[in-house]
């Protein structure tokens, strides 16, 4: 461990540091330093760094042609009714995997393991068609109800479920408790690290899906910021300082969200990662 | 005991009864129907009719599904192994005693909280050709500007950059918790032995690391197999370069609601997920040639 400790960080590890650092965040840099210029100043050239004065008024003027709140309000229902629903969905059934004995368990759990092999894609015209007969075109719940149900869900939880300790469940059986309670009571409260990752996973997945709001959806109210600003692009492309108001607004919030709660983002990511 | 044996089965259905209802609805049901779909000629009103292998003799004669199929395999062979060198640099250096690590981490992931929709924004303005900084610095240095995004030629490669831009944040997120497994001792043990830097890093790390390496190659694969986002967000529809840069899903897409012609759609992506499960199922058969296992 001292030997390690001792080993010299080569220069060229700072190198490679700062230069993929510079790659990563310059970029988002760039886009607040246009969202603050003038037209004029944004496609200056030479291009102007810093503008003598700061420009703000590019954000009212995209929040008056595009309904950020409108989008954010969307997108946090859905994620917040996609979350709840498959933390509740998954952890059951990942319980009854983990734990519980019954006829057709295996061929069951291989039915939903397989369903982890098939895109996405597969599923999108008999989506639209089932929203058709569900009278939920055009709706929020359209971009809910799909999501509800992850096979992903279930095999990272069961996952989890196997690290608490068996006995536990024993011994409540012995004192009588039911396997709801057992559930809900005893191994619930022990799946948080499980039921965190699951759910940052899920949000973010979420927060960056683009292709079934485009398709399920219509009018501009009922999109998630995600499709809402996917539309955005094809819009208003010429007034780039504009449009880069609205890239930070949709950057930064979630940026914020990161800086504070990164410790857990990135556990939750990376339990993704092991548990496979 | 056997009544005990009953009452627990009992249980297990129920819980497992929401998941089964919506699983089963939305996915399996909707995949025999796709599959249906894929023999009929699906449009967006009336009636679909059979009509056989109709859509699959189709896809064998079109210029565009090709150029598709060719532009997708493209992006997975420059995306997956950049991807994943990347990543693993990355998660090596930051696994190291640097100086301001908390920072170059959160820097570095970044990407992989950011929606593709602004990604796609920014790059955009980033590869304009006429005001784009990106031209303005070759300019310059004395390049002319280059056409990002409409030069036939060179629009795979421009989405490539943005697309492991975007995807490597993640991998080296889990590459990195990847490193943190192997257990110290193993590096005090080549230390002791005298191994250098580069020994250690190819004849320990690399080693130990193949299981998450092997995971994150599928996972890359799976995932620029199903491309799309970034396309659609950069090209317009109307583009020339559109053609060299469409992807099976952007195709499957225009196909599906664009043009309405679902039956064909159905099929393509029927093709694409027996791509995606044969390149899997080659993937985990390699998998014994390279992954180390204790």
């Amino acid at each position: 461990m001292k030997l390690i400790n001792k080993r010299k960080v080569s220069k060229w590890v700072y190198l490679y540091l700062i230069l993929g650092v510079s790659i990563t965040i310059l970029p988002f840099i760039w886009m607040f330093l246009t969202s603050i210029k003038t037209y004029e100043q944004a496609i200056a050239i030479p291009p102007i760094l810093f503008p003598k004065t700061f420009h703000f008024e590019n954000y009212v003027k995209i929040m008056d042609k595009f309904p950020f709140i409108t989008l954010y309000l969307n997108t946090i229902i859905v994620i917040v009714f996609v979350v709840i629903g498959q933390l509740i969905i998954s952890s059951m059934a990942a319980y009854a995997f983990a734990r519980l004995y019954f006829p057709g368990k295996n061929i069951l759990f291989l039915l939903v393991l397989s369903l982890m092999m098939i895109p996405s894609q597969i599923f999108l015209i008999p989506h639209y068609n089932i929203m058709i007969s569900l009278k939920s075109i055009n709706t929020i719940r359209a971009l809910i109800l799909p999501s509800l149900f992850n096979a992903f869900g279930v095999f990272l939880l069961r996952q989890f479920f196997y690290e608490i300790p068996k006995s536990l469940d024993e011994a409540a059986t012995i004192d009588g408790a039911s396997y709801f309670v057992i559930y809900k009571r005893i191994l619930l409260p022990l799946l948080q690290p499980g039921l965190v990752s699951l759910s940052i996973i899920t949000a973010l997945n979420t927060w960056k899906s683009l292709m079934w709001p485009l398709i399920v959806n219509r009018d501009m109210d009922k999109m998630t910021l995600s499709a809402g600003l996917g539309l955005l692009i094809g819009e208003h492309t010429t007034y780039y300082e504009q449009v880069m108001a609205g890239g930070v607004v949709s950057v930064f919030p979630m940026l914020i969200i990161f800086l504070i709660f990164q410790k857990y983002i990135i556990q939750g990511i990376a339990n993704s990662g092991i548990k496979n | 005991m056997t009544k005990q044996k009953l009452t627990e089965a009992k249980s297990a259905y129920l819980f497992l009864l929401p998941l089964i209802v919506g699983l089963g609805y939305f996915y399996f049901y909707a995949f025999i129907q796709n599959f249906y779909f894929s023999f009929t000629d699906l449009s967006s009103f009336g009636k679909p009719s059979l009509v056989g292998l109709e859509n699959y003799k189709k896809l064998l004669t079109d210029e565009k599904f090709y150029l598709a199929f060719k532009n997708t395999l493209i992006y997975v062979l420059i995306g997956v192994p950049s991807v994943l060198i990347f990543s693993t640099l990355s998660a090596e250096f930051l696994n190291q005693n640097i100086k301001g690590n908390t920072f170059f981490r959160t820097a570095l992931f970044i990407p992989a909280v950011t929606m593709p929709a602004a990604i796609g924004i920014l790059w955009r303005w980033l590869y304009n050709y006429q005001f784009g900084i990106i031209n303005v610095l070759l300019n310059r240095v004395g390049i002319e500007s280059i056409a990002w995004l409409s030069n036939t030629n060179l629009v795979k490669g421009s989405i490539s950059i943005v697309l492991v831009w975007s995807m490597s944040a993640i991998y080296t997120i889990i590459i990195l918790s990847g490193l943190q497994g192997i257990p110290k001792s193993y590096y005090e043990a080549a230390e002791i032995d005298g191994a250098n830097k580069f020994q250690i890093f190819f004849k320990v790390t690399l080693p130990l690391l193949t299981p998450t390496l092997f995971f994150v190659a599928v996972m890359t694969t799976i995932g620029i197999f199903q491309i799309f986002d970034l396309i659609f967000l950069m090209i317009q529809p109307t583009a020339l370069s559109l053609r060299y840069s469409m992807s099976m899903v952007y195709y499957f897409y225009d196909r599906a609601f664009v043009a309405f012609d679902k039956g064909y759609a159905s099929a393509i992506s029927i093709i694409l997920f027996l791509m995606i499960l044969l390149i899997t199922v080659v993937q985990l058969k390699l998998q014994k040639k390279w992954v180390y296992e204790e």
